[in-house]
């Protein structure tokens, strides 16, 4: 079929029903058609991790995903992770540590992270370098984000 | 950049995207984790007419043990299913070695098993590891099915010897031998990076602790996987001694690859680092089969 496909895509726990082409991908679906920006595209080819959203609770690449591949399942961005009053520890933890300047990155970081501590709670910062390993910053040199996920992870496992 | 239009299939079974691929021919792709392939529709480097997504095939996602101390995998099992998998851990330990060195976890979460080998990229760990472990891989078009043998499914750069009308639908992974030891390096600027020189090795002793059968592959040595046979050929027959395993790295080195020049590395600078990655998976792998008798 070379036309327009129907999905249905939960994303943030609200299902959104569209219509789109198969080549549309997901983080320019997220982005475009749900308008959901905090989602942000750096490469396109999977390397800067800016795209980093769960699927189905899974860490993966938006952009190397097609909107159709998403059809019935559920999706979980940034803007899923917590609001400006009730911010996710991890997100706090970005904030008090100094983790985040020009932010670009920061929404593919909480979202890879988010997974993690879930299932480290108790990560060595060995453990949390090679977590973060498929997201870049250019801004922060790394330091602050690595001080950050120390941070949630405590406030977490209290 | 995005894709170029194409037209989309998803099909439940693998007949169905047999089928799809049949009709289209050289026109279709099929569309596995997309990890690799997706990159490449982005920056229209590929703009196939038709794409065939397996990821609803669920008869392609499985880990089972084979009869006989090995495993078989359908080829669309995740690499993190793999990389967590306490029977490969058990069965296929480099295997289990090399997955967390497959990219970043992101990638590993929809790449696949099998998407890694049907793609062929010469710097592909699971390509090496696979041809090193002796692995089989079942291919099924709608006329027949075969079995190819990992040292014979890769034929160049990015090119196996899939037919358009055909999958690789599982792969077969023998146990490992007795008195075998199997070891795996790589050297990349930044960690996960595409690498600059690997090798894989599977190596076995005979009664007398003598090398009875060696395995070397090469990654980023060429233009597909690089099976060093000559280095093996100054290993067996000999006790695994560190003056026999510097010979038979050097032989790798200047016999058996002929690895490119890029703006990663310069030939030379490969043939080195081959060199010392053979040496040091050599003696690791040795070790491991000494412990293994």
């Amino acid at each position: 079929m070379n036309g327009l496909f129907n999905v249905t895509i939960t994303v943030n726990g609200t299902q959104y029903e569209r219509t789109v082409e198969p080549r549309l991908l997901l983080s320019d679906f997220l982005r475009h058609d749900l308008g959901l920006t905090g989602t942000h595209v750096g490469c396109e080819h999977g390397v800067c991790g800016a795209c980093t959203i769960l699927f189905d609770g899974d860490p993966v690449r938006s952009c190397l995903m097609f909107a159709v591949q998403a059809n019935g399942h559920e999706v979980l961005t940034v803007e899923g992770l917590g609001t400006m009053d009730n911010l996710h520890p991890l997100q706090e933890a970005f904030w008090g540590a100094g983790a985040v300047q020009c932010g670009f990155c920061t929404p593919g970081f909480l979202m890879s992270l988010t997974p993690f501590l879930k299932e480290n709670p108790n990560p060595t910062e060995e453990e949390i370098r090679e977590a973060i390993s498929g997201n870049l910053c250019r801004c922060t040199g790394y330091q602050h984000i690595i001080d950050a996920v120390k941070l949630a992870a405590e406030k977490m496992r209290r | 950049m995005k894709p170029a239009p194409f037209k989309y299939y998803a099909p439940t079974t693998v007949e169905e995207a047999l089928a799809h691929l049949t009709e289209y021919g050289y026109d279709a792709k099929a569309l596995a984790g997309g990890q690799s392939l997706i990159p490449m529709l982005n920056f229209r480097l590929a703009q196939p007419a038709v794409l065939v997504d397996l990821n609803n095939i669920s008869e392609l996602f499985y880990i089972r043990p084979d009869g006989n101390g090995g495993l078989c995998l359908g080829a669309m099992t995740r690499q993190r299913q793999v990389e967590y998998d306490p029977l490969v851990a058990e069965r296929a330990p480099l295997v289990h070695e090399v997955m967390p060195q497959i990219a970043y976890p992101q990638i590993r979460t929809r790449g696949t098993f099998g998407g890694s080998l049907a793609h062929a990229d010469p710097s592909a760990e699971l390509v090496a590891v696979n041809i090193a472990l002796n692995a089989r891989f079942r291919l099924r078009s709608q006329a027949r099915e075969r079995w190819v043998p990992a040292d014979e499914f890769f034929a160049g750069l990015f090119t196996t010897v899939l037919e358009p009308d055909e999958l690789l639908v599982e792969i077969a992974l023998p146990p490992m031998p007795p008195r075998s030891g199997a070891a795996f390096l790589q050297i990349t600027r930044r960690h996960h990076d595409f690498c600059i020189a690997g090798v894989a090795v599977l190596v076995t002793l005979d009664g007398k602790g003598q090398c009875e059968q060696a395995r070397l592959v090469f990654l980023s040595a060429g233009a597909g996987p690089v099976i060093a046979h000559q280095a093996a050929g100054v290993l067996v027959g000999q006790a695994p001694t560190p003056e026999v395993i510097r010979a038979a790295a050097e032989r790798a080195a200047s016999a058996d690859i002929d690895p490119g020049s890029d703006i990663h590395a310069s030939a030379e600078y490969r043939r080195h680092l081959a060199k010392v990655l053979a040496r040091r998976t050599l003696t690791q792998a040795f070790d491991r089969a000494i412990s293994n008798i």
